[in-house]
């Protein structure tokens, strides 16, 4: 009897079906299409800085000698930033779904909803004019009590605008995304699971630890890999922040240089060959992106066995 | 899941163009235009005049280019700051009716340009003069004397503390402090970086073994940061960092160094910009009315500072219609005149240009004529 009436109850019938998965199929092959575009685009504007004689590209040796240091300061910034903000972000989800009282978490999670909303160039502009100040006596610290530690190595820099600043500014702006996704995953897992946790005895950390964490781990997954993206592609904050340099192994001294903030910076003023080749770098980024995401579905289907929800 | 990844996606995506679009147009944005009041000189004209080029200039050409308009009812002039490269290249295939560089053109280029723009090629005009400052956060120390060596050495990194003993030798009686050196540089390519890097090529090849660069050389070691006003802020924020810098940007508590000319110390000023500028020799192979200079960067001549930016506007000596020529001539007429160089002064802060300088501009433009 309810199935019949809640089929019959519309009238458009077969024909809204038709134009509805119309318009989604469309949607779907128009973002294909823009992704497609993007691609050929870079492929095609990139191919003479890959074909050139590697003296001409920008450091006389080649276009490999010159991507392969920013590749890895783009993946150590983002690298950093993770590190600092998966562990922060998680905990402020949890505070929100499971520990702060109603009316605390709904504010607390109103204001990091906010933090995304803020531009990135008044991150880097915070940066570069007040953190990196601020952070400078801290590194001079590391320097002289860790610097056997290659990550540590001394002389720090006298500004601060180092890649482990960039790493932190990074890090704040990937906290609101990671947040945000995981605390409504958090809030998802079932009731069930976790009154039966609390019932055995189990205590609060207990039972985050059986029901809350598995439950949401594909989901926790999902929403560092957008953290990810977001570190990977940030452009103004780090072109602001990073003193730029050779590939350096120390976090603290001046150095390295990312991707985004190289095409960023240098981009304005380039001619004939030198676009090519910051165009090629941008090629780069958008293939490490694509792996980034590709590994990313992979870790997520193994591991959706394991995630309580069925 | 899926719609949340699809829409945040498409925010992110939404937002970083909205960024990138905003972030071009941060480059040049001090100061406003002054109103014209029509008193330049020659017939009004009408059209649009388009112009690619150096980002150095933009600022000073937003102000000219209002002032024009507004002196000039019916004519506009669009300028695109892309970067003097683009310029050059936009004139030479005739996509522009005028470039901007930072640079004059190029051997190569100038005989390209005699395809383009007739035999006598392209006219490469000085418009915008603008002194470079090296600035240093010294607590207590506002003036530092300095010669090209010493300077070269200082952003090699090869001078660990400010008492070193060859600054100590070029100031005598001066109290240096024990502190580190940071030099600073600039992280994007840019013509303040070229023409320092070339002064320091030219006044100290044995210390300055790179070539002149809008990109400052990778290897070496030493802090940077994103356009003038980032070096000057990181500047003014580090005790003992010391940067080159358009001399209008800088100012507060950071000192200015005197340079080492000939025998005597020349402070910065508009006026020793615009002798340097003198004192430099016309690029030869070029036609008669053509204003290159090639600055002499090892200049002696007594109160030029040759640190020191000198942007061209290259316009073709032939152009197909009389309409384009009319408005070539009044726009660079109004740029290279008194009023004009002094919107540019009050906008950008440049070295106004030198009497004579003016005159040989003002007969260059002069010469400009319809194709025969």
């Amino acid at each position: 009897m309810t199935t019949t009436s809640l089929t019959r109850s519309r009238g458009a019938g077969p024909a809204g079906d038709k134009v509805f998965s119309g318009a989604t199929l469309a949607a779907g092959c128009l973002i294909l299409a823009v992704l497609f575009g993007v691609a050929l685009f870079l492929v095609i504007q990139a191919i003479p800085a890959l074909v050139a004689p590697g003296a001409e590209i920008q450091g006389g040796a080649g276009f490999f000698a010159y991507i392969w240091p920013i590749v890895i300061g783009t993946l150590i910034a983002a690298l950093i930033a993770l590190v600092i903000a998966t562990p922060i972000s998680i905990g402020v989800a949890l505070f929100i779904s499971h520990f702060a009282p109603r009316r605390l978490a709904s504010g607390l999670g109103y204001v990091i909803d906010l933090l995304a909303a803020i531009p990135s160039v008044v991150y880097g502009a915070w940066g570069a004019a007040f953190l990196a100040k601020e952070i400078s006596p801290a590194y001079n610290w590391l320097a002289s009590n860790m610097g056997w530690l290659p990550i540590f190595q001394g002389p720090a820099s006298a500004t601060g605008k180092t890649i482990l600043t960039a790493g932190i500014v990074l890090a704040v702006m990937v906290l609101p995304i990671i947040t945000s996704l995981t605390r409504e995953i958090f809030l998802q897992t079932p009731k069930l699971h976790e009154e039966a946790a609390l019932a055995l005895g189990a205590t609060r950390w207990e039972m985050i630890k059986m029901t809350v964490l598995p439950f949401g781990r594909p989901g926790i997954i999902s929403a560092v890999m957008l953290g990810l993206g977001r570190a990977l592609g940030e452009t103004m904050a780090v072109a602001l922040v990073l003193s730029s340099g050779a590939l350096t192994a120390s976090l603290i001294q001046s150095g390295n240089q990312t991707i985004a903030a190289e095409i960023a910076l240098n981009f304005p003023e380039a001619s004939g060959l030198k676009v090519s080749t910051l165009i090629a770098a941008g090629l780069v980024l958008f293939l490490i992106t694509l792996a980034v995401n590709i590994v990313a579905r992979w870790i997520i289907s193994r591991h959706k066995e394991f995630s309580g929800a069925n | 899941m899926k719609a949340h990844f699809g829409r945040h996606a498409a925010i992110a995506v939404i937002a970083a163009g909205a960024l990138a679009l905003s972030a071009c147009g941060s480059d040049n944005a001090t100061g406003t235009a002054p109103a014209g009041n029509g008193t330049s000189a020659g017939p009004k004209v009408t059209g649009t005049l388009t112009g690619i080029g150096s980002s150095a200039q933009g600022a000073a050409m937003d102000a000219w280019k209002t002032s024009f308009a507004a002196a000039n009812q019916g004519a506009t002039v669009q300028y695109s700051p892309d970067g003097s490269g683009a310029g050059r290249k936009a004139l030479l295939d005739g996509s522009a009716q005028f470039g901007g560089s930072d640079a004059y053109l190029k051997d190569d280029e100038y005989a390209t340009s005699q395809k383009t723009c007739g035999p006598d090629g392209a006219l490469n005009i000085p418009v915008y003069i603008s002194p470079i400052a090296i600035a240093f956060n010294l607590p207590g120390l506002t003036e530092l004397k300095l010669d090209a060596p010493t300077v070269a050495k200082i952003f090699r990194g090869e001078i660990a503390t400010w008492n070193d003993a060859s600054i100590a030798a070029l100031n005598p009686g001066v109290t240096l402090p024990d502190l580190k050196v940071t030099p600073v540089n600039r992280s994007d390519d840019s013509g303040t970086t070229t023409n320092f890097t070339d002064y320091l090529a030219a006044a100290a090849p044995e210390v300055w073994t790179d070539k002149a660069s809008g990109v400052w050389p990778a290897t070496l070691q030493g802090e940077n940061a994103k356009g003038t006003s980032g070096v000057v802020k990181t500047v003014t924020d580090t005790p003992g960092a010391v940067t080159y810098a358009d001399d209008s940007a800088v100012s507060g508590k950071l000192g200015v160094a005197q340079i080492k000319v000939g025998e005597t110390f020349t402070k910065i000023s508009a006026d020793a910009a615009a002798k340097a500028v003198d004192a430099g020799k016309p690029v030869e192979g070029r036609s008669a009315n053509d204003l290159s200079i090639k600055l002499d960067r090892k200049t002696s001549a007594e109160g030029a500072y040759p640190v020191v930016l000198v942007s061209f506007h290259i316009v073709c000596s032939t152009y197909a219609s009389q309409e384009t020529v009319d408005l070539v001539k009044a726009f660079e007429t109004y740029v290279v005149s008194e009023e004009g160089q002094k919107a540019a002064a009050d906008a950008a802060k440049s070295a106004p240009l030198s009497a004579e300088l003016q005159d040989k501009a003002l007969k260059t433009i002069e010469s400009i004529k319809v194709k025969s």
